[in-house]
């Protein structure tokens, strides 16, 4: 439906200019911060794992490859800061069945890349770092092997590394997949 | 284990089988489990009655096509030069290959990769190399296969493998009506299903989702945690003093009638969960549209009803249950977007991505029921589903439905009564 939309704004994924790879940022430091943050997932520190978010938090799940606009086509998650907080209280209550109990879960990183840094739209810098990830799940259905490429978007807000923007290409998005309650 | 001799599963002289599996307040587990059974439903519903593939707004352009599943069956929806709309099977009449492999796109022919033939969008046979092998062009009486037959009711496009049976109107029946209120809350009275399809594999036989799509007794506690956090209204509207209703509309339909609530409250747009302030632009097109209607039509909302045997219209939601096997099915689902909706249908595509698919706060939860649900009843006993609630209060409505509180399974009676009727058919 692109009628009546005049006040859509760009696409996530490529909203704000490509630049170089900022100054100050180590690679493992980087590595640390993405291991991390998927063993939080992995974990179920629900609240250890929000607090990595930035106000301006985007994390996106789309279908069909890179997706399309997710402002006017459907995503499995496309989730802001709000949104977040409202999936972290939801799953808290123990009573989000299709993580109660939660998924015995593990992520494993490879491939870290350093894309660049991205201007973001207050003006600054973010570094865009991109990982392939493999994520073992074992609940009642069964396992499931999730697998796809993630783009990070990451900040130091008084000295913290923080998440700024999260998304998750699954390899098969393009298939019907399993219920995915988990932090992928 | 009292009940397991005779089996309920065995036919027993003047009974169909599903006289015994059927019954009017139980219905025996086989039924979800018994890949026989399902097998007896591909040839009985899946192959036989009309099947919702999907909408004419996918497929907008002249050539334009998109691949479709009608249960076990990969069909291509092409709309021709013409404007036609066409539901073509995904398999070459030379050798039986997969002819489409695209998603989607605009072409007015497919060519089968393995010996080049070459089928126009309508399914008719345009050429194949090496002519003379066949004494010439144009000398097979060949095509692809066709859904028998296709039609389409406010863009929601049907197929029906059957070349005969009742019209997809008849078929529809009193749930016309309900497509005609969802349509009516588009200022221009369209609806179009292009916002993309969330694809949700589930481990479950589909008539538990075909089931619970209006059971009106589970979302307090299937859906207490969302409910609960978002501070959602929606709760109170399937509780035990509510005023709506559950209503068999015949021939399997079936809906939650959220009306009553949304008419004591009097309030536009409280059925979207949200004011009148926040989407002006849509008020103020319906308003143009519909005068004085527009008041009402925006009170009541969209409909919650369960279209036999797999459309589900959840108001803003648009669901296609298919098949896979006796045991797992997929769900698709998308956002309705209305013609002239303005502000309102980007809002629509973001509440249904909070809802729906995989990782919905909603649907996530429901599906993880339909899998529990299936391992359960792979369990021996009790062998039955007990369908009885609401027997004690049912009644009948002031056009001839039988109506149910908010939290009774009419619905699921209503649905096995017309299941049963289609699998004593003859094949």
């Amino acid at each position: 439906m692109s009628a009546h939309l005049t006040d859509l704004p760009p696409r996530p994924d490529t909203a704000g200019e490509l630049v170089d790879v900022p100054d100050g940022w180590e690679v493992r430091d980087v590595e640390q911060f993405l291991f991390r943050e998927a063993r939080l997932a992995d974990e179920n520190d629900y609240d250890g794992w929000e607090a990595l978010w930035t106000d301006d938090a985007i994390y996106w799940v789309p279908v069909d490859g890179e997706g399309d606009h997710p402002r006017t086509t459907v995503s499995i998650i496309f989730d802001n800061r709000s949104r977040i907080s409202t999936r972290m209280k939801q799953v808290k209550t123990g009573k989000r069945y299709a993580q109660a109990p939660p998924s015995n879960l593990r992520h494993i990183l490879g491939n870290i890349e350093l894309i660049g840094g991205r201007i973001n739209a207050a003006g600054g810098t973010d570094l865009e770092v991109s990982a392939n990830f493999l994520a073992l799940e074992s609940r009642a259905r069964g396992n499931q092997l999730w697998g796809g490429r993630t783009t990070y978007r990451i900040r130091r807000i008084d000295g913290e590394i923080r998440l700024a923007y999260k998304k998750v290409v699954l390899v098969d998005n393009d298939k019907a997949v399993p219920t995915l309650g988990f932090l992928v | 284990m009292t009940a397991l001799v005779p089996s309920p599963a065995e036919v027993v002289e003047g009974e169909s089988r599903y006289d015994r599996l059927i019954q009017p307040a139980r219905v025996h587990g086989t039924l979800y489990t018994d890949p026989s059974i399902f097998a007896e439903e591909l040839r009985k519903i899946w192959h036989k009655t009309w099947v919702f593939v999907g909408h004419e707004s996918e497929v907008p352009e002249p050539n334009d096509y998109v691949r479709k599943q009608l249960a076990d069956q990969d069909v291509v929806m092409t709309r021709d030069k013409d404007g036609e709309v066409h539901l073509l099977i995904n398999r070459c009449a030379h050798r039986g290959l997969q002819v489409c492999d695209d998603k989607a796109g605009n072409s007015s022919s497919f060519r089968c990769p393995y010996h080049g033939w070459t089928y126009r969008n309508t399914g008719e046979l345009l050429g194949y190399p090496y002519n003379k092998g066949y004494g010439g062009k144009n000398k097979l009486e060949l095509g692809m296969g066709k859904v028998a037959r296709v039609a389409s009711y406010q863009g929601f496009v049907f197929g029906s493998l059957a070349q005969e049976g009742p019209s997809l109107e008849e078929h529809l029946g009193a749930a016309k009506g309900e497509i005609d209120r969802l349509v009516g809350l588009s200022p221009e009275g369209k609806v179009s299903l292009d916002a993309g399809w969330l694809r949700h594999q589930t481990k479950a036989n589909w008539k538990f989702l075909a089931e619970n799509e209006t059971d009106g007794y589970h979302p307090q506690f299937v859906h207490g945690s969302i409910f609960g956090v978002a501070g959602s209204p929606i709760g109170a509207l399937y509780s035990d003093n509510s005023t709506a209703v559950t209503r068999a509309l015949g021939d399997g339909h079936s809906e939650n009638d959220l009306r009553p609530e949304f008419r004591t409250f009097d309030e536009p747009m409280r059925w979207f969960g949200t004011t009148p302030d926040k989407v002006p632009g849509y008020l103020a097109s319906m308003a143009e549209s519909y005068g004085e209607d527009a008041h009402r039509r925006t009170v009541e909302g969209a409909p919650h009803v369960m279209i036999f045997p797999n459309l589900f219209i959840a108001e803003i939601q648009v669901f296609n249950i298919q098949p896979v096997g006796v045991g797992e099915c997929v769900q698709y689902s998308t956002a309705v977007q209305f013609a002239g909706g303005h502000e309102l249908n980007m809002r629509m595509v973001s509440q249904s991505i909070g809802s729906v698919g995989p990782a919905g706060m909603l649907l996530a939860d429901d599906t993880e029921m339909y899998e529990r649900n299936q391992r359960g009843v792979e369990m021996a006993d009790p062998e039955w589903l007990d369908v009885r609630r609401g027997l004690v209060r049912e009644t009948v409505d002031e056009d001839g439905f039988t109506i149910g509180a908010a939290t009774d399974e009419t619905a699921m009676r209503g649905f096995w009564s017309h299941y049963k009727s289609l699998m004593e058919a003859d094949a």
